[in-house]
Formats: C-alpha cells, structure tokens, sequence
C-alpha cells in the first residue's frame, strides 16, 4: 500500500538541501497550510456540488446542468461570485465583534480539518490525545455562531443563535458520548493507532452491539452538531429567515457556508477514522487473496469513499425527514440518546473487560 | 536557531495574553469582554501546547473556551440588552482594584522568581495518555482520585443549588 510520508519526506529532504534547517521548517509549515486550506476550499465546493445534484434527484429535478459537463463547474462560478460580492456594512451593530465571528467559525473548523488522518502517512497533527483534541477545537465554531448572532442586532439572527446554541451544546454530550464509548474499545486517542488497530477489522464489525449503537447515535448527534436537517432550526428559512447568518453578506457569508459543509465532512471523517477503519482496507480474515486485491487500492480512495458513504447517509437525512421542533429536538437527546449512550458505555465498557469481541 | 523559534512563538502568544487580559477589564462592552478573555484562554492554550503538554492544552479548549465562555455568553445574551456598556467607575473603585491587582502582581512576581522550576519542556515529547489517566484515577502517593471525587461532589452539589434556586415553585 502506498504510503504517502514517501512523499513528504521527500520534500522535506528537498527543502532541508538548500536551506538551513529552521527555514524548511518553517517553509513547510506555509506549505502545509496552504495545502489544507486549499483542500477545504475544494472540498467544500465538491460537497456543495454534490449536495445540489443530490438534492434534486431526491426531488425528481436534474440540479445544476448548465456550467461545464453535468454543471461541474457551477460552484467554482459561485465561488467567483461569492468572493467578488461587497461586504456590505451594517449600521448599529457592534462591528468588530460581526466581523470576527466568521473567522472564529472557521478556524475552529480547520483546526479540526488538520487532525484527521486523509491516508497512510498524510495526516498533519498527530497528538497522543488526538480525538479530545478534534472535540475541543470543534467546540469553539459555537461562540463564533453566538458571536455572529448577537452581534447583527436582529432578533432573527438572536434566535437563530441561541436556537443553535442550545442545540449544539446540548448534541456536543452525545458525541462525545459515542466517541468515549470507542475509545474505550480502541484503548487509545491517538487518530492514527486507531487506524492502525483497525487492519484486523474495522471497529463496527469487531465491537459489534454496541458498537453498531454508537455509530448510529452518532450519526444523529453529528448531523445535529452540523445543523444540518431534521435538526436545522437555527437556520430554518420560513421562520427565521436565514438564523444566524442573515445579516451577513459576501465572503462572510461564504465563511459560514464553507464551514457548515466542511463540518459536514469532518463528521463524517470522524465516523470513518472511529468505527469505518479509516484508511484501511476491508479485510477478512482467512481470505488471503481477497485481502490482497484489497491491499491495491489507494488508501486515500478508501478514506475518500468511505467518507462520502457517511456524506450520503447525511444529506440523505437532510432530504427525507422534516424539520423537528425545538422541544422534540431537546427532548431526543436529553430524554432518549443521552441515557441511551451512558448504558451503550457500560455495555462497551463489559464488552472489552470480559473480551467478547472478535 | 531552534529556540529562537521557540521564543519567538513564545513572546507572541505572551503578548496576546497580556494586551486582551487588558482588554478584557478595559472594554465598555460586556459581550467584547468576553470575546477578550477567549483569546486570553486561547493562547494560553497554546503556550501548553508550545510546552508539548497537550492534553492539558486540549482540556483548557474543551473546558474554558468550549464550556465556560459559552456559559457567559449565553447568559449575556439572555440578561443583557444589546448596546448595553458599563458605567463609569468611580475613582474610590478604582483605586481599590488597582491596589488589588498590583498586590496579585506582586504575589506572582515574587512566587515566579523565588521558586525554582523544573525544565518546563518533557524530554520525551508528549506525555503519554495512560500516565495522565493514572495519575488522575490511581490512588496511590501523588494521585488524583479523592480530590477528583471530591470535586464532583461539590459540582453535583452546585447543580442541586442551581436547580433549587431556578424552578419555578
């Protein structure tokens, strides 16, 4: 299987032929940024694709068809458009305050983007508590919703925020629930020992009950976490017009639209990295041949594939169920996922002392 | 050439601390404070990092920055009007604060220079996981178990309290 530290060593060694140490450091750290921040660029505008064809083959339409083959092109155009438009300025609201609340969502949501592991060797931060770490850093998209909502001076947005706030704070426990229960299972936090443990078999098959529990808890839970529907009230159109992001314009705008998706994605990195197997292959044990031909394919196609699976999962929510009230989304996790997950722990927790998965 | 580095990433997250720690007890707008003292938090964060202790460093996130800014902010957001800012202090306050805050800086002064401190940075890089787990559930010298029970004691306590004090009767 090819292993992509070939790749960065080599430009590293590269760097490090003519210039001093410290300066290939520091080279690579741009370098390295630059290439994530082009990678969430892109892969937002993929999901946003992906999300309008999808969208509108759940309702008979084609989607976007005009710009490019099968409108490929269309969300680099709006891309272009997005980042031309004018910021427009909005009077009476505490300005640095409306200005600094997209960055805040958005860096704690590449913060998160650098830790998951894309393939064998491509992966940027590797801590020891590397999970807790992706939880922490997520947490903080929510002030930078607060912010934005309390700071554009309308009760829309006010609602919208505390509506996503609540929600947010309130799913966060279950998530880290459903993450708690499999790192228990894996015996680590790093991302890539969980991967690495998963060659035997991914952790949904070998923690079987209740791992199959937490991956669907958490499923609910993230889609939840990304505002995304059923759960998306905080931006629910025909109340709240556009909830906490209504009086933003332009490129802020963008921000908060780059984000939501590109959360959407780290979700669904996440389940992959935790019960999918990350970048590993499907193995069976016993079939040596079939391993084998697994073993071929690129693990970044694993992970990429993968990945995309849990995507479709998510959107597919999104489009088939309606939107839940506020009350009915409090009362699910509080009344039914949260107990739920405290017995799925215990029960993951008997599950590995006594040894009974495979 | 590589602690220059280390300096240098060092003095800018400490200049951070200090200009919105000021921030933080200067500015008018309570939603501002706020957004100040999470920076302050922030980058105190990453000076644990910086010292490869990032378990520490992912705790100060999750807690401080995810747990108790979004504590103040929602309740700012549910008792204060917006284009609220605080009054004027009187100069008896004030003084008393700055008396206040110059004996605190003395207290630490002192501490930070008569103390002698390990070597901040850990040889081997990052602590390992099962180290810190240990010292926190052992119950052994040097581990954390009864004060960890006991604080969550008092928290469970606290949230009785805040229960009694809020329901509707």
């Amino acid at each position: 299987m090819f292993d992509f530290s070939v790749v960065t060593q080599w430009v590293d060694q590269f760097l490090r032929s003519f210039m001093p140490a410290e300066m290939a450091v520091l080279a690579e750290l741009i370098l390295i940024g630059l290439c994530l921040l082009s990678g969430y660029a892109l892969i937002a505008l993929a999901l946003i694709y992906a999300e309008r064809k999808i969208c509108a083959f759940f309702q008979c339409r084609i989607g976007p068809d005009r710009v490019g083959p099968f409108g490929l092109l269309q969300s680099f155009a709006d891309m272009i458009k997005m980042l031309i438009k004018e910021l427009i300025d909005i009077n009476h609201v505490d300005r640095f305050l409306f200005n600094l609340a997209p960055f805040v969502v958005i860096i704690a949501s590449v913060l998160a983007f650098g830790c998951i592991p894309f393939a064998k060797g491509l992966q940027v931060l590797d801590f020891n508590v590397g999970i807790f770490f992706l939880i922490a850093v997520s947490s903080i998209g929510i002030v930078g919703i607060l912010l934005a909502g309390w700071a554009s001076n309308n009760k829309y947005s006010l609602i919208g925020a505390m509506r996503s706030g609540a929600q947010m704070i309130s799913y966060e426990l279950s998530i880290g629930l459903s993450i708690l229960t499999m790192v228990v299972f894996a015996g680590t936090m790093q991302l890539s020992a969980i991967v690495e443990s998963q060659a035997g078999g991914w952790f949904i098959f070998r923690g079987h009950l209740p791992a199959v529990i937490a991956f669907v808890i958490y499923l609910v839970a993230g889609t939840a976490e990304t505002n995304r529907g059923p759960f998306d009230l905080p931006e629910a159109d025909s109340e709240l017009t556009a909830g906490y992001h209504t009086e933003y314009s332009g490129m802020h705008f963008g921000f908060f639209y780059l984000a939501e998706y590109l959360n959407m994605f780290i979700v669904a990195s996440v389940a992959t990295t935790l019960f999918l197997g990350g970048w590993m292959p499907l193995h069976m044990p016993g079939w040596e041949g079939f391993n084998r031909v697994m073993d071929h394919i690129p693990s970044i196609v694993w992970f990429f594939g993968k990945t995309a699976v849990v995507i479709f999962i998510i959107m597919w929510f999104k489009w088939t169920f309606p939107r839940l009230r506020i009350d009915q989304l409090l009362r699910l996790e509080w009344r039914y996922l949260l107990p739920l997950n405290l017995v799925n722990l215990l029960l993951m927790v008997v599950v590995v002392v006594f040894k009974l998965h495979f | 050439m590589n602690h220059l580095f280390h300096d240098v990433v060092f003095f800018i997250l400490a200049a951070v601390v200090v200009v919105c720690s000021i921030l933080t007890v200067t500015t008018k707008r309570i939603l501002r404070a706020a957004t100040c003292l999470l920076f302050v938090l922030f980058a105190t964060a990453g000076i644990y990092f910086q010292l490869d202790y990032s378990f520490l460093g992912a705790v100060q996130l999750t807690i401080y920055a995810g747990g108790i800014i979004i504590l103040f902010v929602f309740s700012i957001l549910l008792t204060t009007p917006s284009g609220d800012r605080a009054r004027k202090l009187k100069n008896s306050r004030m003084a008393a604060g700055l008396i206040a805050a110059l004996a605190g800086a003395a207290v630490c002064i002192f501490l930070t220079l008569t103390h002698t401190f390990a070597p901040s940075r850990l040889s081997g890089g990052e602590l390992p996981m099962k180290v810190v787990g240990n010292a926190l559930m052992g119950t052994g010298k040097y581990q954390y178990l009864l004060p960890f029970e006991a604080i969550t004691v008092l928290l469970l306590a606290c949230i009785v309290g805040g229960i009694v004090i809020a329901r509707k009767r």
